[in-house]
């Protein structure tokens, strides 16, 4: 029974992961950068959602929807201002732009406002053991896995069924292309970063929630292990990263629940090693071979 | 209709276009015939908003559209079909047709014009909820045509439409553009067929090497010595 524990603690932690990690993949499907900055907005977020939640006393589901807002224009700024130039430079100039903007974020966030810690209150959202096949689970744990799919069922349609999410799969696949058909190709990459940004957003209020505390470089180490999901994945791939993330999430608890919980930070790393070798394009990513 | 008035188009340092001048009317099938690397695609490149000339003006119903972006050049009635087709293979027929109609805000219009491209390419009807991707190239030139009718455009740009395809196939996708210049849009199609271009067109250019070095009645260029040589295989 301790087993199915493990397993609903590590898809809540992945759905979590997944969050973060579709907008990693949406932004690398449609820029081909990974935005390293993405895990900071994702801080951002669950600072938002903290100042929401403890100074505008604002109910949780409003939080939530503030900080994907914020986070949202957030996100657009960021392309706006440090990746929108680059556009036709180098992918590498990008990607250190990114790192650049990561760390810009980290500090100048700690400048503002200092490096300490807060601490979510614990009353946020109800919490009580529900009991499912003998086991006993923590009902937020269920709201999380409730909230991040909702989102992506959401995130779904918007992809799928509007306009907007026609668009992006079309600059996705072929830009100029898109251009013919008059897409604006600047406003549908604008669109990605919000949507991504948003999700991350999310992420980190519903983070905030279940593990309580939070501080200005929380974002470095989920950041880098929903990338690690999204590679996983298939990179680009929208439903690679729901996937990869949850897979990761379950992947670590399970680590975890055998007794090696040191190592649970290290396993996603080796994860990324064996799938970066073996299946270089990930679970759902087609393999191509170079062309010579 | 469309007057293009002595563009310059450069890759880089690498001029493409040299002082490119011509004219369409409406109602017109004009072709462009040249070698591969002439610059016949740079030139509907450049006139779609895709490249921006350096030098000279596109004019378009009168006003310039030169350096505007390809999207208000969309808007204004010139639709482009690209070498290669294009299609967004990872989406559905369906999909990809209402692409085609992206700035278009009249629901009955775009249901008209759905109709009217199942019309001239049954085919697609039957492929609606395909990936595009998995279609056979005749198919997917189809859909690009149908894709770029969508945007129901007063002038249709169509580059190499024959490229990579069956004969028999060819011959469809010609009398077809026939079809669409009959139905009152105006055409001007680049083409490595130069008999085959020259059949249906009004009027033809001769590029070669970002020149334009020969123009006339399609007819009487085809009779010409110096295309009959250079271009229709004669000796």
């Amino acid at each position: 029974m301790e087993l199915i524990q493990q397993l609903v603690n590590g898809i809540s932690l992945g759905s979590i992961y997944a969050l973060i990690a579709l907008g990693y993949t949406m932004v690398y499907g449609i820029v081909k950068l990974i935005n390293f900055a993405h895990g900071d907005v994702f801080m951002v977020g669950s600072f938002v959602g903290f100042y929401s939640i403890t100074v505008l006393h604002l109910p949780f589901i409003v939080s939530l929807i503030l900080s994907m807002a914020v986070c949202a224009v957030f996100g657009v700024l960021i392309e706006r201002i440090a990746y929108k130039p680059l556009r036709n430079a180098t992918r590498i100039a990008a990607l250190i732009t990114a790192i650049g903007v990561s760390l810009l974020i980290e500090y100048g966030f700690i400048y503002v406002r200092g490096a300490q810690p807060e601490a979510y209150p614990g009353d946020v959202l109800p919490e009580h053991a529900v009991h499912i096949f003998g086991a006993k689970i923590n009902s937020q744990s269920l709201l999380i896995l409730g909230v991040s799919v909702a989102l992506m069922i959401i995130l779904q349609f918007i992809v799928h069924k509007t306009k907007i999410g026609k668009a992006m799969r079309a600059v996705s696949f072929d830009a100029e292309a898109a251009r013919l058909m008059g897409i604006n190709v600047d406003r549908t990459i604008s669109a990605t970063f919000a949507i991504g940004s948003a999700l991350a957003g999310a992420a980190g209020v519903v983070f905030g929630v279940y593990y309580i505390k939070i501080e200005p470089l929380m974002g470095v180490i989920p950041g880098l292990k929903a990338f690690v999901a999204a590679v996983l994945g298939g990179i680009g791939i929208i439903p690679g990263a729901m996937v990869g993330g949850l897979l990761l999430g379950v992947i670590e608890s399970l680590v975890s629940a055998f007794g090696y919980s040191l190592w649970r930070d290290g396993a996603a790393f080796i994860v990324l090693i064996l799938i970066l070798i073996f299946l270089p394009s990930g679970l759902f990513g087609k393999y191509k071979r170079e062309k010579v | 209709m469309l007057k293009v008035e002595d563009i310059n188009v450069y890759y880089g340092n690498i001029q493409a276009l040299d002082d490119i001048s011509l004219e369409i009317h409406e109602g017109e099938i004009v072709t462009l015939i040249g070698a591969n690397g002439a610059g016949k695609s740079t030139l509907l490149k450049t006139v779609s908003g895709l490249l921006k000339p350096k030098q000279g003006k596109i004019l378009y119903e009168g006003k310039p559209i030169n350096g505007k972006a390809a999207q208000t050049i969309v808007k204004q009635g010139i639709s482009h079909v690209p070498e290669g087709r294009r299609v967004f293979a990872n989406m559905t027929v369906e999909e990809n047709l209402q692409l085609g109609a992206f700035l278009r805000k009249d629901k009955e219009g775009i249901k008209q014009d759905l109709e009217r491209v199942y019309e001239l390419f049954p085919r697609l009807l039957e492929r609606l909820k395909q990936q595009a991707g998995t279609l056979s190239g005749g198919e997917q030139q189809m859909l690009a045509m149908g894709r770029a009718l969508m945007a129901r455009p007063r002038l249709l740009l169509l580059d190499e439409p024959s490229m990579g395809l069956a004969p028999l196939l060819v011959k469809t996708i010609f009398r077809i553009i026939e079809e669409i210049n009959k139905a009152g849009t105006t055409i001007l199609l680049v083409e490595q067929n130069a008999n085959l271009a020259l059949s249906i067109a009004n009027r033809a250019y001769v590029v070669e090497t970002g020149r334009i070095v020969l123009s006339g009645d399609a007819a009487e260029l085809t009779s010409s010595e110096q295309v009959k040589m250079a271009y229709l295989g004669g000796h």
